[in-house]
Parts: structure tokens; sequence; C-alpha cells
């Protein structure tokens, strides 16, 4: 254990000079999470807002309802409802971009509609602001399904025999709609972009930052130091332990490094520590197994440091650590739980969103069968990574 | 248990259907240097390779200091120093933190630091003992490698053509080094396919070719193999064919064959031909312009036995 814990101290010594490994195991990783979230998180977290300009020159009981129609989806958040003084006033404002939607109400058109005549609602579109817009046409578009509804619905009472056709109509439009659409956010269960991307950012470069230690390995062989090794007093067994060890310790570094950094610099929120850190554990336990079990299958440095790079991008791809895998479905998402990464960003998602420890076994229990599985493949064919040539 | 540091017999190793090593055996005793001298790929780094533990022998036994020594055995390998042929340095280390790690993978205690010093003086690096390594010349290098292998004060020191690609100067340095080895009593395992480092350093020397040692012995043993004939090489004016038959004809002359800047001849007895030789040449109407007269060395032993140069 001694003599592993020497060639531990002596690789990460080695590894704290060599400004690389720094760079690609926080400067780079830090740099690319805060990046990301300077531009895509500012865009994706934005809550989608709308303005809207009413013209009612009507001032009839339909023109009220869509009024109080537009009064209601305002005080859920998504629209701004301005009054425009004339039909031009609110044409103006949407050419100028002032409003997404202009919506002109006639005069006359309560009257018409109550004496089953034909009438219109005019929905004016700014094609600059796409989404408002469709939002606009949707929600006028609704109002009028639900006038017609009740034209409808007094139309067939009255062919069945009832009388006061006005009576009808003013008693279906206080009926309460049977089926309304709510919205809410699922509490504590979201993702900021902040988290996302350090999860994310943090996992990936793990099983990039372990590398260093296995890939010295083969270092040892190709810079002629292996044979010294081999014929020094010691067990093959402690030169693998203290390599692998030191990948360990310079992957749990890195991460808690990203850890504090994307907390206190980007505001992203990881959760309970405890829960982090073995997390993070078993993470680098299933890197580190990755990157030594495609290590016995390599001949050199550069085949190996690119192969455990390929699968690296694979597994974070299909892991999600790019983008939320919980929006795909089929196939891609049952690959996608074959990935040690799926687990841990589902593992910090939890914890992030104030789950505890407990909630997070099975993600961990996860990631620790995927690093026993091919760390077992490693230590199979470790006479294939320290060896003599 | 004999009094030999090093006793290896019968040492096989084959890759696939070339056979690299076939059936080597020799011992070396404390404070003997012995020479392995053989061209590159006559399967030097072979044999010591499997002396050092480093590969798997397919057949026979070496045992150090009365050590069987395997490849996953670490009792033996307590007792063996290895100079590998290829710089065995850590660039990003400075010189004393290289030994420092070497000295604990090999449980060096509180005798570390005094042993540090005292191999960075033998090895002339103490004024840069903590500079990275990676800003040293080659030949520093060079005496590092050596000097890690020398910290555990091993029973037996294997050097593997350590003064390969070294300037003269640091080359020097390193066969004063190792001939001092010899005197403090430590067993010397020296390969090389440098005649006359063989012949500067080593009390014995095994000559070895296509894996198989074909002559073994000290170096007036194995000249003696070649029957101690000397060489002279004469320039002459003219057409030396001319004095050929003359030149033959002379005691002591063994042959003499005719060359474009003159003539070469072979004899048992140099000292005693020469003047008749150039008498003989006069005869025949040439001038003698220069006299070379070589004694034999290892060259002519290997060039004798194999047919082949050392080079090449």
């Amino acid at each position: 254990m001694r003599t592993a814990l020497t060639i531990a101290v002596k690789d990460l010594k080695e590894r704290l000079r060599d400004r690389s490994a720094i760079i690609l195991a926080i400067v780079v990783p830090l740099g690319l999470a805060f990046i990301m979230n300077l531009t895509i998180g500012p865009a994706a977290d934005q809550t989608f807002e709308t303005t809207v300009a009413v013209h009612d020159a009507d001032g009839g009981q339909v023109s009220e309802g869509f009024s109080a129609m537009l009064a209601q989806v305002e005080q859920i958040g998504f629209i701004t409802v301005e009054t425009a003084a004339s039909e031009d006033d609110a044409r103006r404002a949407t050419t100028e971009g002032d409003a997404s939607t202009a919506f002109l109400l006639p005069a006359g058109v309560s009257d018409a509609i109550a004496r089953g005549e034909a009438a219109s609602i005019q929905v004016v579109t700014n094609p600059d602001q796409p989404i408002g817009a469709s939002v606009g046409v949707a929600l006028a578009e609704g109002f009028v399904a639900e006038v017609n509804a009740i034209r409808l619905s007094a139309a067939t009472a009255i062919a069945l025999g009832a009388g006061d056709p006005e009576g009808l109509a003013a008693a279906a439009a206080t009926e309460q709609a049977p089926v309304v659409l709510g919205r809410a956010d699922v509490e504590g269960r979201g993702f900021d972009f902040a988290t996302f991307y350090a999860n994310g950012i943090a996992i990936f470069f793990m099983f990039f930052t372990v590398q260093f230690g296995v890939l010295s390995i083969i270092e040892e062989r190709e810079q002629g130091t292996m044979p010294r090794l081999l014929v020094a007093p010691i067990s093959r067994s402690s030169i693998l332990v203290g390599k692998l060890g030191a990948s360990f310790v310079m992957g749990v570094a890195s991460t808690v490094v990203l850890w504090i950094a994307t907390t206190f610099l980007m505001g992203a929120v990881w959760g309970d520590a405890l829960g982090v850190l073995l997390l993070t554990t078993a993470g680098v336990l299933s890197a580190v197994a990755v990157a030594s079990a495609i290590a016995t299958f390599t001949r050199t440095a550069e085949q190996a440091g690119a192969a455990t790079a390929f699968v690296a991008v694979i597994f974070g791809v299909l892991g999600g650590v790019f983008f939320p895998v919980t929006r795909v479905s089929g196939a891609f998402a049952a690959v996608s739980r074959l990935t040690p990464h799926y687990w841990l960003m589902d593992g910090f998602k939890r914890l992030s969103a104030g789950e505890g420890v407990a909630d997070t076994i099975p993600a961990l229990l996860a990631v620790l069968a995927f690093a026993a599985v091919l760390g077992a493949v490693g230590l199979a064919r470790s006479r294939d990574l320290v060896k003599y040539s | 248990m004999s009094g030999n540091t090093l006793e290896c017999a019968d040492l096989r190793k084959a890759y696939g259907d070339v056979v690299a090593v076939d059936g080597v055996g020799f011992t070396i005793g404390a404070g003997e240097t012995y020479g392995l001298l053989g061209p590159n790929g006559a399967g030097k780094t072979t044999t010591i390779s499997m002396i050092a533990g480093l590969l798997e022998k397919d057949g026979g036994t070496a045992v150090v200091s009365g050590r069987e020594v395997t490849t996953t055995g670490t009792e033996a390998k307590a007792a063996i120093g290895l100079v590998p042929q290829d710089l065995a340095i850590y660039p990003d280390l400075t010189a004393r933190e290289n030994l420092r790690f070497f000295g604990k993978l090999y449980g060096i205690g509180e005798d570390l630091g005094k042993r540090i010093d005292e191999v960075l003086e033998i090895i002339e690096l103490t004024d840069r003992a903590d500079d990275y390594t990676k800003e040293y010349s080659g030949g520093m290098k060079r005496r590092l490698n050596i000097g890690i292998g020398l910290l555990h004060r091993p029973d037996l020191l294997i050097l593997d053509e350590p003064t390969v690609g070294v300037d003269p100067q640091s080359r020097n340095a390193i066969l004063e080094g190792v001939e001092r080895l010899g005197e403090q009593g430590m067993a010397v395992l020296y390969t090389t396919h440098y005649m006359e480092e063989a012949e500067r350093l080593c009390d014995r020397v095994g000559i070895i070719d296509e894996g198989k040692i074909i002559a073994e012995g000290t170096r007036r043993e194995l000249v003696a193999l070649v029957g101690g004939r000397d060489r002279v090489s004469l320039e002459t004016s003219g057409d030396p064919s001319a004095a050929e038959p003359a030149v033959s004809a002379l005691e002591h002359v063994e042959s003499c064959s005719s060359t474009a800047a003159g003539m070469e001849v072979v004899s048992v007895n140099a000292s005693q031909a020469l003047p008749d030789i150039v008498l003989a040449i006069s005869a025949a109407g040439l001038d003698v312009q220069a006299v070379r007269v070589s004694e034999p060395d290892l060259e002519s032993v290997f060039l004798h036995l194999t047919g082949k140069a050392l080079r090449d």
C-alpha cells in the first residue's frame, strides 16, 4: 500500500507540474460551463411573454367577454394587454413591434352574434414575433370557438322548443366550462441551466481527467521507466493501484473544484453535499474503470487517449450531459440508461432539486455497477497494461 | 550456494518462431565485471531482461545472490540494479526527486537522504540535483540513469549499453564510474557492442551472437582463440601485388593480400616479421609510405568466430 501511495504521489506531482492536465481538468470545464451558461442559459431560462393590443369599438356583451378572457390570461402571466384608442393605433402597435397581435372588435359584433348573424373579430399579427402572434391567434380562435358553441347550444335549445333566445345565450355564457387547462410548475424538479451545465460539464470532463493516470501506465512504457518499476522489488498490482489511485484523486479533485466554482461563480445548485460527494466518488470510479478497460485494448498512449475521448463523448451525448434526455423517448432513452452519465445526471438532478441521498441510491448503484463491470474487465486484462513492452 | 552473485543457466526465449536467446548461461562473481558483447539483435537485451525479472523465461534459471529471479517475485529483485538502455528517468522531476522516488520503491528508509547525496556526488550532479531533468544534457541524463541503478547498492548491477548516444567526455566518465563499481565489490553485467568498452572494463567477456554465447573468457583467453595473430597494414607506392609472392614467403608471415592503398599482412609475430616485409617490398621496387601494426582484439575474435564485424 505504501508503494502504491509513493507511485500515486509521484504521478500527482508530475501532473501538477504538467499544466495541460490542470487545464483539461479544471480550466477548460469551468470555462465551458461558464460560457454555456452565459450564452444558452438566459435564452432557455426566459419566461415567454408577449404584448397584445385590443381595440374594442363594440362595447357589447361579446366584446366584454373577450376582454375578460384576455384579462384572465394576463393574470397567468403570458401576455400583457394594451388597450388601443383606435383601430389605427392597434394596427400601428403591431407594425412597430410594440405588440405581437392586435384584436379588432368592430362595432355591433355583439348584436350580430346575438341575432345569429355573421360577425367577425379581426386579428392582426406581427410576423417578427411569430410565437406571440401564434398565441394571439390561438386565443382568438379559442374565444370564437366558445362563442360558436354557445350560439349552437342556444340554437339547438330553441329548435327543441325553448323560448327567450337572449336569456338562453346569457345563461350559456355564464356556464362554467367543463374542462379547463391549468398550468403549474413541477415544484423543485426543474433544472436551472447553470446547474444543468455545471453538472453536465463536470461529468463530461470527469471521464477525460481520469485518463491521465491510466495513460501514464502506457507512458511509463513509452518513456522507458516501466522496466525500472518492474525490476523494483514491488508487485505489479501496487503499480496499478498507485496509477489508478492518482487518476481517482485527480478526478475527484477536479469535480470538487468545479462544484465549488460553479456554485459561487454561476449560482449552480448542487444540493446535498454528502450526496454530491458520493455520486462524484462513484462517477470517478466508473470513469477510471472505463479508461483502464479501454487502455488494455490499446498499444500506445495516443490510441488509448483517442479511444477514451471517443467513448467519453458518445457516453456524454447519450447520457444527457449536453441536453436533458428526459425529453427524448424510445430507443435513445433506453440506450441512454446504459451509460453512467445518465445515472450521474439523474442523481445530481435529484440532489439539486432538494432530494436527499436516499433518493439517489438507484443512480449510485447503477454507476457503481458500471464501475464494477468495467473495472473487472480492466483488472482481468491488467497484465496487458502493466508490462515490460 | 556458490560464491557467485549471478548464476544463470540455459536461458531460453523465443518470440513465435524467432529464437532470441538459445541456452545462454554464465556466472559473475562479486567484484567481477562481465561483458556481454555482441552486435545489435544478438540477444543481449533479452538475456538481461530475463536475468532482471522483466521477461518470463521460456526455459533456464537465473539466480542472483542465491535467489531465483522471476517476473513476479520481489526478493531477488531487491539485489538487482538495472540501468536500461533507454533513459529511465522522469523529466518533470528533479534528479533528487527521481532518486527519492526509486529509493522509496526499494524500501530505503532513514538512509535515503544520505544515499541520494552520495549517488549525486558519484554521478557528479550535486550542483544540478534540484533542476528538472528535462533541462539536463544527454550526458547528465545518462549519469542519472546509472545513479538510480546504484542507489540501493545492489549485489548485481546490470548496465544495458549505457554509453549509446553519449558524447566522448560523458562516456569516459561513465566508464570510469563502472571501473570503480567493480573495485567496490559489486558484480557488474555490462552489455555493449563497443569492443573497446568490453576490453577496458570487463574481467571476462561472453561473446553472444544469434542468441548463443559462442565464446567466453578473459580478453587473453579469447584472443588466443584466433591464434594471437597480428595484423600489419602497409601503404605503398605502385602496384603492391608485385611484392606479394616475396612477402608471403617470409618467415612469421601467415598470409598477405594487396589492397587499394597497399598491403595487408597477417603475421604470427609482427615485430620480427616487419623488417623483412619492408625489405621485400623495397626489393620489388616499391616505397613503403606508412605502416600500422594491430594486435588482435575482441573485434578480431568476433570476426574470426562469426565471419561478421561487431557493428554489422
